[in-house]
């Protein structure tokens, strides 16, 4: 295990690097003196100065990159011009929102994409089934800031029943959270049950046509207990490793829908950003959901590994 | 005829109809109604996108401040936006940007995908290694996050959000390429080609590429429909098509300020890219059954 845990560190490694190779460039996109656009609409003088001599711009293209790894490494991300404050305390201060709003979308695709997946599985080619597929191709083709409109228009401008936009944090009042946020977790977790879906369907019919299913079958097994305890287990492992493969859906989709219910997480910081053209912020967003993504899918692959003896010999 | 000669025409196909694998895809894709329809659909969007000046009732960005967000009715089929243009002809121009923004921006792709994805599978060896740990960079970016950023540092457009677009959906192509690449050049064929004396380039692109075009072609027409939803969510956030030219997700952008007072102005763009979308998905779905089995 930390033979295989050892050898995965290893290979992510030099994508870790790319990864910040290929976000230190995003700046050389900018047309002009970096300096000079980064520092804002203001055009601030001692900014420009300050940003010139903290960018290393008089330096090399790969000194400028060592210093900016170097600073990486540290855990300095630069400053945000607009509010003067580190990025990473921007980017940690915005994370549990978007990270409350990740887990509840995830856990609704999960409640919704599972079942869903398994009774079109069980039922290929019934009507269930048929509805399964449908469902999912609507989750894959609804455009989650559209489905965040309707379901303003329907739940709060015409039922009156949810908040259409704000945030209240859980510690201060949970059902007041949990109003806030139901819909766009709902919206952000459409689409990833739709996949879930699309992948529990495939999983279960490969493991309902092997032969452990048949034998629990021929010992007179109930149905139930058959699909929910010999097929479904033996699926959930490839299940949720392509699931983890959606969490870049979830990083870009939680962008639109922080975006639509004006939710003040992590989506909504690189959104303002950009209008404020605070590119060090943008960059260290980048930085951040690209390693983060590059974790989750690390440890993905450890809970595949953990969950599967095969792997193990 | 005797009974046993009409008996074996019944029974032995005529060999000597051979069909090529892109008609065996056609004839495959007739059988799926679904994909039939997706395709109709996306052939009428396409009309449509091209006869906009002539079927447009209105100018797309004439405003008219008597008819300021008024609900649909026999003037206006699909109600008037915040500043009183018609939501219809709006609609109807704004076809243009996303399937030129979708079908632009996955050419883009397909040209830097399947490039990259040929040299690196054909010339292996630390070409390959390379181009492999830059493709596993980029796709650890999530896909709009990344567009988002280079739209940002590219300057708000259509032009550059298809750019972005473009780029931030190659590497799914490179690695296609390449895996089709890897799996087709230890073919005999390939082998045959290469003892002829046939140079390497004339191998990979006369000999190879034909053989690895159908999951491509697959991959291109699902790509599409992420690229609309792409551009439309870059235009939502104002970094793709700028007002007052007219474009799905723009209108969604504005529409969300007025869902209480003018839903209309949200309802019908956004049912445009939803429908869009589904019949590429569908077109995608069908297509993927015909010409890729080994992906059903």
């Amino acid at each position: 295990m930390l033979d295989y845990l050892l050898r995965r560190l290893a290979s992510i490694l030099p994508t870790l690097l790319l990864v910040s190779v290929l976000i230190f460039a995003l700046q050389q996109l900018l047309p002009g003196d970096p300096a000079k656009i980064l520092a804002g609409e203001d055009q601030d003088p001692a900014v420009i100065a300050h940003l010139q001599e903290k960018l290393h711009l008089n330096e090399s293209l790969p000194v400028r990159y060592a210093y900016w790894m170097g600073g990486v490494l540290t855990g300095d991300l630069g400053d945000s011009v607009r509010t003067q404050l580190p990025v990473i305390d921007l980017i940690l201060q915005k994370l549990p929102v978007t990270l409350e709003l990740a887990v509840l979308a995830m856990l609704i695709a999960l409640l919704i994409g599972i079942p869903a997946g398994v009774v079109s599985a069980v039922g290929r080619g019934t009507p269930w089934d048929y509805v399964a597929n449908v469902f999912a191709l609507w989750g894959l083709s609804t455009p989650n800031f559209w489905l965040g409109i309707l379901l303003i228009l329907i739940f709060s401008v015409q039922l009156g029943w949810l908040p259409a936009s704000g945030y209240v944090s859980p510690f201060e009042d949970l059902r007041a959270n949990l109003a806030a946020m139901i819909m766009p977790a709902f919206v952000l977790g459409n689409a990833i049950a739709a996949v879930l879906m699309r992948h529990t369907r495939s999983a279960m019919l490969q493991v309902l046509s092997s032969d452990y299913v048949r034998t629990a079958r021929a010992k007179g097994l109930s149905e139930t207990t058959v699909v929910l305890k010999h097929a479904l287990r033996n699926a959930l492992t490839p299940i949720i490793t392509l699931g983890a493969l959606e969490l870049g859906t979830l990083l870009s989709g939680a962008v639109l829908t922080e975006q639509v219910f004006t939710i003040p997480g992590f989506g909504k910081l690189i959104v303002d950003a950009v209008f404020n053209r605070d590119y060090l912020v943008v960059q260290g967003v980048v930085l951040f959901t690209a390693t983060a993504y590059i974790v989750l899918n690390l440890m993905a692959d450890m809970a595949y590994f953990w969950a599967n003896p095969r792997m193990r010999r | 005829m005797s009974a046993a000669t009409t008996a074996m025409s019944a029974t032995v196909p005529p060999a000597q109809v051979r069909r090529g694998p892109w008609a065996q895809g056609w004839r495959r894709l007739q059988r799926r109604p679904s994909a039939l329809l997706g395709l109709a659909v996306v052939l009428l969007f396409v009309g449509i996108a091209l006869l906009a000046p002539w079927l447009s009732p209105m100018d797309p960005i004439a405003t008219n401040w008597g008819a300021i967000r008024k609900a649909p009715d026999a003037a206006h089929w699909m109600g008037t936006d915040e500043i009183g243009r018609d939501v219809l002809s709006r609609v109807i121009w704004g076809t243009r940007a996303s399937l030129l923004a979708g079908v632009v921006s996955v050419c883009l792709s397909l040209f830097i995908g399947v490039s990259i994805g040929l040299l690196a599978g054909f010339v292996g060896g630390w070409v390959d290694a390379l181009i492999s740990r830059l493709t596993d960079a980029f796709l650890a970016c999530p896909f709009l996050i990344l567009a988002i950023a280079l739209a940002a540092f590219l300057g708000p457009s259509l032009s550059n959000a298809m750019i972005a677009i473009g780029i931030s959906a190659a590497p799914i192509f490179v690695r296609l390429t390449r895996g089709q690449v890897l799996q087709v050049k230890v073919e005999d064929y390939i082998e045959a080609a290469r003892a002829v004396g046939n140079p390497p380039w004339r191998i990979a692109f006369r000999h190879i590429l034909p053989n690895i075009l159908a999951p491509v072609m697959v991959q291109a027409t699902l790509a599409i429909a992420a690229a609309v939803i792409a551009e439309a969510s870059l235009s939502f956030l104002g970094l793709g098509q700028q007002p007052p030219a007219p474009s799905w997700g723009s209108m969604l952008n504005t529409a969300k300020n007025y869902v209480d007072q003018a839903p209309w102005m949200a309802i019908w763009p956004g049912a445009s890219i939803f429908l869009l979308v589904l019949s590429f998905n569908l077109l995608g779905d069908g297509l993927r059954d015909a010409l890729d089995p080994r992906q059903r």
